[in-house]
């Protein structure tokens, strides 16, 4: 219906400001930290003309807590709680990512059964986050009164289905430290597949919900087609994998290019977008949910028999030693592609000797340069929802 | 002596009548806010209020206590005076516009021969105190709520009053109660002339969604953006002041849109004497007003700068082609110019 706005097709992210127009009365607005709708303390300042941003500098690290330090004094048993607390909405992927690294120098040899029960929870918890990323993206353009948050409390609702289940597995519904080193901690309670497969149907259901709400909406299909359009050597330049590289281009996607788990058992069907603009961002992680869906009906149904775990599941720390060596594991996260480097040797080969998390999410916040410039204050706030960022895996 | 003593009296009635349609309407504003609770609570899959008396119906009370109990703090930088002065203002121009909507053939505070002007004349005052708001906060958040306000406000007034013109050019009165009589005479303005009137009634309906701020045209106070626009800066009351405002106005509206295309107290069963009309009213009001609650609840909002496209590309035009096809519907009716 309405034209979008056409910002320049590469914004300087070092614009010099004092060889801009001298005739523009620009203003300085400080967008965070205690923004509703920054996703957390992040802090973007923008030099606005008008109501148009002419430079925007992001400054994130409000929420730094010092994960990857903490790790060096750590056993390797104790790094997986504290990393539930990196990507908050996704935690099943960072104990995953981090416990392969482990793994991955110990030569350990995981169990099939308790790789395709760290699918199966990847998959879920990739349903969990990618509904929270379609909730509060419509919240972000729709607002907290109004239809945005009734896709909001739908999504959380939906979401719930999914933590419940979780609930049930690990006995929490958030920071599971339900992976150790070599296998899982938690067996499958008995039922539990079959209450998957009606939570999996009742998500489904409330789909087209969405779909009415948001994406079949002319308006919010105005504030979203054609606003924030990443281009694909920008994406690459930057290493965006995820769902933001896909809704650009960048057919990539770990599960399926460098399977890991059991997914070179499953057939993964990549969502690829060439706009990348908000809505294919948006429309990629619908799609995304509607295909984990599909997997995760197909991985609970296969559950194969087997022990859970290589070493024996302990309840203290588990005296896993690592006297030296380095390792990269990088998987798919909601997010992007969610790695781990880990350099071991540390504390007598108690703790890794460093520990560097590649967050997908600042490089996500890493396009905000790029893609606020020549766009108004409103699409700033919808082009930083459709990057999904999570504050505590960019500031760690 | 008695009722009729005060319904023939000079300013003994519209005393009474303002005291009447003033309380019915605020008290009707405040259970409304417990009302749109309950309805977006269901349907998002919530309870809403429930704590406060039955099914939280004491709610807007202990809102309104809440809001009185709070401390006014006013920014070490704000203009002190405009700031204090602006949230009542708001209620004042809003409220105001209540002296010349008849809910029935006797329920009415002022029978104003220029009644649809003095209402979109309000509706346009209102954006005064609105600017003022975001302009004393001296807050950068305010500022642009009240720019957006002033720019939104500006532009929608004129297809507001365009299609307003539509019901005054065909009854030929700018009295809103000669107007329902008029509709009572020879039916319902969206009804007829076929077409015209009812795309001037969906042209008014949205603009004065647009005029009252309610999604998806609330970017004044747009509070993913702009946190809360205008009232950024406002405590306790004083804070309490515009969303108060902003239900009147809604109410308003509606009544406002009721009388002009749905025919006001006009309907079956109850003839137009003392009260009975009021029912039809009410219920006419009633409906628009929940239908912009649910509307409010399922849309999302526009950018600024596409409500300004959207009004002067598409409302603009179609509210002047409407003006001016009711001119010559009338013209070709009536025969005479």
């Amino acid at each position: 219906m309405f034209t979008a706005l056409h910002p320049p097709a590469r914004p300087d992210p070092y614009l010099d400001l004092d060889a801009y127009d001298p005739a523009a009365d620009l203003m300085v607005l400080n967008l965070g930290p205690q923004h509703p709708s920054t996703h957390g303390v992040f802090r973007v300042k923008l030099v606005l003309d008008g109501e148009v941003i002419v430079k925007a500098v992001s400054y994130p690290g409000f929420l730094h807590r010092g994960v990857e330090k903490l790790c060096e004094k750590l056993t390797y048993a104790n790094v997986t709680p504290i990393f539930d607390k990196n990507d908050y909405i996704a935690p099943m992927l960072n104990e995953q990512a981090v416990n392969m690294a482990f793994e991955k120098l110990l030569g350990l040899e995981v169990p099939r059964r308790a790789r395709w029960l760290r699918t199966l929870l990847a998959e879920m918890q990739r349903i969990a986050s990618h509904l929270i990323a379609v909730g509060t993206f419509a919240l972000d353009v729709g607002g907290a009164i109004g239809g945005g948050a009734s896709v909001f409390m739908y999504a959380f609702r939906d979401r719930d289905r999914v933590l419940d289940l979780f609930e049930e597995l690990t006995g929490c519904r958030f920071h599971y430290n339900t992976h150790q080193v070599g296998g899982n901690r938690h067996d499958v309670p008995p039922g539990w597949d079959r209450r998957v497969l009606a939570e999996m149907d009742a998500i489904e259901s409330a789909l087209p919900d969405y779909v009415t709400l948001t994406a079949a909406n002319a308006i919010f299909r105005d504030r979203t087609v054609g606003v924030g359009v990443l281009g694909r050597d920008l994406a690459l330049e930057l290493g965006l994998g995820g769902p933001i590289g896909r809704a650009s281009g960048v057919d990539l996607d770990l599960r399926r290019d460098a399977p890991y788990h059991c997914y070179d058992e499953v057939e993964v069907r990549v969502p690829t977008f060439t706009e990348g603009d908000c809505y294919a961002r948006f429309m990629v992680r619908y799609h995304e949910l509607v295909e984990s869906i599909r997997l995760v009906r197909q991985l609970v149904q296969g559950i194969p028999e087997g022990p859970i775990a290589a070493l024996k599941p302990t309840k203290g720390p588990t005296h896993v030693k690592i006297k030296e060596g380095q390792a990269y594991v990088g998987i798919e996260s909601p997010r992007g592609e969610l790695g781990t480097y880990l350099i071991a040797g540390g504390n007598k080969g108690m703790s890794p000797y460093r520990l560097k998390i590649r967050p997908p999410s600042l490089h996500a916040l890493a396009t905000i340069p790029y893609l606020l410039p020549g766009n108004t204050l409103s699409d700033a706030i919808a082009i930083l929802g459709s990057l999904d960022p999570v504050m505590g895996e960019v500031d760690r | 002596m008695g009722m009729d003593f005060v319904m023939n009296h000079v300013w003994l009635r519209p005393l009474f009548m303002s005291v009447l349609v003033v309380t019915a309407v605020m008290t009707t504003c405040a259970w409304s806010i417990w009302f749109e609770r309950k309805l977006s609570a269901r349907m998002q899959n919530r309870l809403g209020p429930t704590i406060v008396g039955p099914a939280g119906l004491l709610q807007p009370l202990a809102d309104a206590l809440k809001m009185l109990r709070k401390e006014i703090l006013i920014p070490r930088d704000a203009d002190p005076w405009l700031f204090r002065l602006a949230p009542p203002l708001v209620l004042f121009c809003t409220v105001a516009a209540l002296a010349v909507v008849p809910w029935s053939e006797t329920i009415y505070i002022a029978d104003l021969d220029v009644g649809i002007l003095w209402v979109l004349a309000l509706a346009g005052l209102m954006l005064l105190p609105i600017w003022i708001a975001g302009w004393a906060s001296n807050n950068k958040y305010a500022l642009f709520g009240g720019m957006r306000a002033v720019a939104q406000g500006i532009s929608y007034e004129i297809p507001l009053l365009l299609s307003a013109m539509v019901p005054v050019i065909l009854a030929g009165s700018l009295n809103l109660k000669d107007i329902v009589r008029f509709q009572h005479d020879h039916g319902w303005f969206v009804l007829w002339p076929p077409g015209i009137g009812l795309v001037a009634f969906v042209v008014f309906f949205v603009t004065s969604l647009a005029e009252a701020n309610r999604i998806p045209f609330d970017v004044p106070e747009a509070e993913s953006e702009l946190i809360a626009g205008i009232s950024v800066e406002y405590t306790a009351m004083n804070l309490g002041l515009f969303p108060m405002a902003e239900y009147v106005h809604t109410l308003i509206s509606s009544a406002v849109a009721a009388t002009l295309f749905l025919g006001g107290w006009d309907g079956p069963f109850f003839d137009a004497t003392w009260y009975d009309g009021v029912v039809w009213m009410v219920l006419k009001t009633g409906v628009l007003f929940v239908f912009i609650y649910v509307l409010r609840w399922s849309l999302v909002r526009f950018r600024s700068d596409q409500l300004m496209y959207a009004c002067w590309v598409w409302l603009l035009p179609l509210a002047l082609g409407l003006v001016g096809a009711a001119a010559v519907w009338v013209k070709l009716t009536q025969g005479q110019g």
